[in-house]
């Protein structure tokens, strides 16, 4: 395997992802990785000097529209598929001492 | 005699405005039809019939007083539980969502509901349409109605398989590297990849958002050229939906390929295709030839890039899209944490199921400093470069030939253990999600061990018409066939019936 991911790699990786891997996944992880990674270095077979990266297939630009209010206040329902709520509000850990 | 259940959803849609069937009927012989089937298939997320019913009723009522004029008025859907409806929870078959009712319609299912479908109930898929099999799905495997020792194929496999069980007279999927084309070769039914931007993806829970396209899945060609016709918009609400004139895709259903130049790609019949396989698909072709197309071999070149660049290419998509899922405004909430940023992460990990976390894992690391260039600009290169070999491709041919799946579908548990050789199935679907393409799965025949074999027709972008006009000629060319489920009466002939002369 040519792709060895190291533990610190993981760990980073997992703190990218926001995941909390535990001790087996992490190992899981990082061969899958591994295994991943060495198939996708087949792309490197292809010569792409000079190709501009296409992250969309047809040219499209930025759609803009007036700002008009459409949904209008369903604080009511959205809050219904809250975890935790709280006088109206999406209750959270507290964040800031 | 022809029961309700096996007529398309054409077919009903005329006898409903002839009210020689009534749209309450048609919802309970299709709950009925689940209530006998779902137990053995588990083809569906969530049902409410009682939803269902009401809607049934309120639609005959808007039918009898004229308010509805679309061909599929009364005629009852399923839809992929990644598609959001309001009041009904969407689940994505995953336990970070189980408890999610979304507060809005996604474009695609309003369109339908506007034209007076019933929606049966959403369908179970691959968790977050990650997976081939629908085997990744938090709410248990779906079942092949042809063999239910074997998978649907995935993401879409609970809407293909409902549509092969007679569960529903047609569905929507969606479709990331293959998920809807797949699953119904799979299940031996027919469905459509549209071109990128054709159906507004507003409400439709993000995957890889570039390659991301809803589509429809039916009992033959002329159903879904017709449903394609009612989910097809320009929409503001999705910033990459197209304007496009051309939307009549039922004016393609013409049994006409005189002429029409078809390349079958060489490269898709190398190793790794099954022998059967193979077979049906030329035969398949020998059809074209017959009914006067120009058909010919033709190096398409880049084909086994296609699926690394994917990888790359939807997990990096995929590690930014769910990460909304952070169990604060919807979802799932791990119980013990110990502040914020141990609540997110928790959650997460204790929601997501392990291929969701691997392509996350995956997503997070390409995109990472260090590594963005050599990975994740390196696969928008190829993808460049595998859009240019299409496009030399149409420059000589309307049709490219191939078969949809390397093989028939596998027998249940027999994928998920080596993720790398599951995605290797997806090897002649996934470059037209790369290049934007319109990509259709047509039944073609059956192995021997009778699982259902998919021929794939891809078309130039908004070139939809060729291949529906593709598809249906060979459709009129051959007599559909439908699954004979254990328990039923096995002396039923199987529904004998041109896609055409109805």
């Amino acid at each position: 395997m040519a792709n060895i991911i190291s533990d610190e790699t993981i760990e980073y990786v997992g703190i990218l992802a926001k995941l909390k891997l535990t001790k087996e996944e992490q190992e899981a992880a990082k061969k899958d990785m591994g295994r991943m990674l060495d198939y996708i270095d087949k792309l490197n077979e292809l010569n792409t000097d000079g190709v501009e990266p296409m992250s969309h297939v047809f040219p499209v630009n930025n759609v803009f529209r007036e700002d008009v209010v459409i949904h209008g206040n369903d604080r009511e329902n959205i809050l219904k598929n809250a975890p935790e709520k709280k006088d109206g509000a999406f209750k959270v850990p507290k964040t800031v001492e | 005699m022809k029961s309700i259940l096996d007529l398309t959803a054409l077919e009903l849609g005329s006898k409903i405005k002839k009210r020689e069937i009534g749209v309450i009927e048609a919802a309970k012989a299709s709950l009925a039809r689940m209530e006998a089937l779902e137990p053995k298939l588990n083809c569906y997320v969530t049902v409410d019939e009682r939803l269902t019913l009401a809607q049934a009723e309120k639609v005959q009522r808007q039918i009898d007083k004229g308010e509805l004029r679309s061909p599929l008025a009364g005629v009852p859907v399923a839809i992929k539980d990644n598609l959001c409806m309001e009041g009904m929870p969407t689940t994505c078959s995953s336990h970070i969502l189980e408890n999610f009712v979304p507060t809005y319609t996604a474009e695609a299912v309003k369109r339908l509901l506007d034209a007076g479908a019933v929606v049966l109930g959403k369908t179970n898929m691959d968790e977050f349409a990650m997976g081939s099999t629908t085997e990744t799905s938090a709410f248990g495997v779906t079942k092949n109605p042809w063999n239910p020792e074997h998978v649907p194929g995935g993401s879409s496999g609970g809407s293909c398989a409902a549509v092969a069980a007679n569960e529903c007279f047609y569905a929507l999927g969606s479709d990331t590297g293959g998920s809807i084309r797949q699953p119904s070769s799979y299940c031996g039914v027919t469905g459509i990849k549209p071109t990128y931007g054709t159906v507004s993806r507003y409400g439709l829970i993000a995957y890889g958002s570039s390659l991301d396209q809803i589509g429809p899945v039916g009992k033959n060609v002329e159903d879904c050229a017709a449903v394609l016709e009612l989910i097809a918009s320009y929409d503001q609400k999705d910033s990459t939906s197209i304007r496009q004139r051309d939307l009549d895709f039922t004016s393609g259903l013409r049994d006409d390929v005189e002429k029409m130049r078809i390349g079958i790609p060489r490269d898709y019949f190398g190793e790794g295709l099954d022998k059967e396989v193979k077979a049906a698909v030329l035969k398949a072709a020998e059809v074209f030839r017959e009914k006067g197309a120009l058909v010919e071999e033709f190096d398409l070149s880049l084909v086994e890039y296609a699926i690394p660049a994917y990888y790359v290419i939807a997990s990096a998509e995929a590690s930014s899209n769910l990460s909304r899922f952070d169990g604060v405004k919807y979802g799932f909430r791990t119980k013990m944490y110990e502040g914020l940023h141990d609540m997110y992460k928790k959650s997460r990990s204790e929601g997501f199921g392990p291929e969701v976390k691997r392509r996350i894992m995956l997503g997070s690391f390409v995109l990472s400093s260090g590594y963005y260039d050599a990975y994740y600009l390196k696969a928008l290169r190829t993808k460049a470069l595998i859009k240019k070999a299409f496009d030399k491709a149409f420059l000589r041919y309307d049709v490219i030939l191939g078969p949809t799946a390397p093989s028939t579908a596998p027998k249940l548990g027999e994928s998920l253990s080596d993720p790398l050789k599951m995605y290797l199935g997806d090897i002649y679907t996934i470059s037209v999600n790369l290049a934007g393409l319109p990509g259709m799965s047509v039944p073609c025949g059956r192995d021997s061990k009778g699982l259902p074999i998919g021929l794939q027709l891809i078309g130039d972008c908004f070139k939809e018409k060729h291949i529906i006009r593709a598809g249906y000629a060979y459709e009129c060319s051959r007599s559909s066939e439908q699954p004979v489920l254990a328990g039923e009466n096995e002396d039923i002939p199987q529904r004998i019936q041109g896609g055409a002369g109805i």
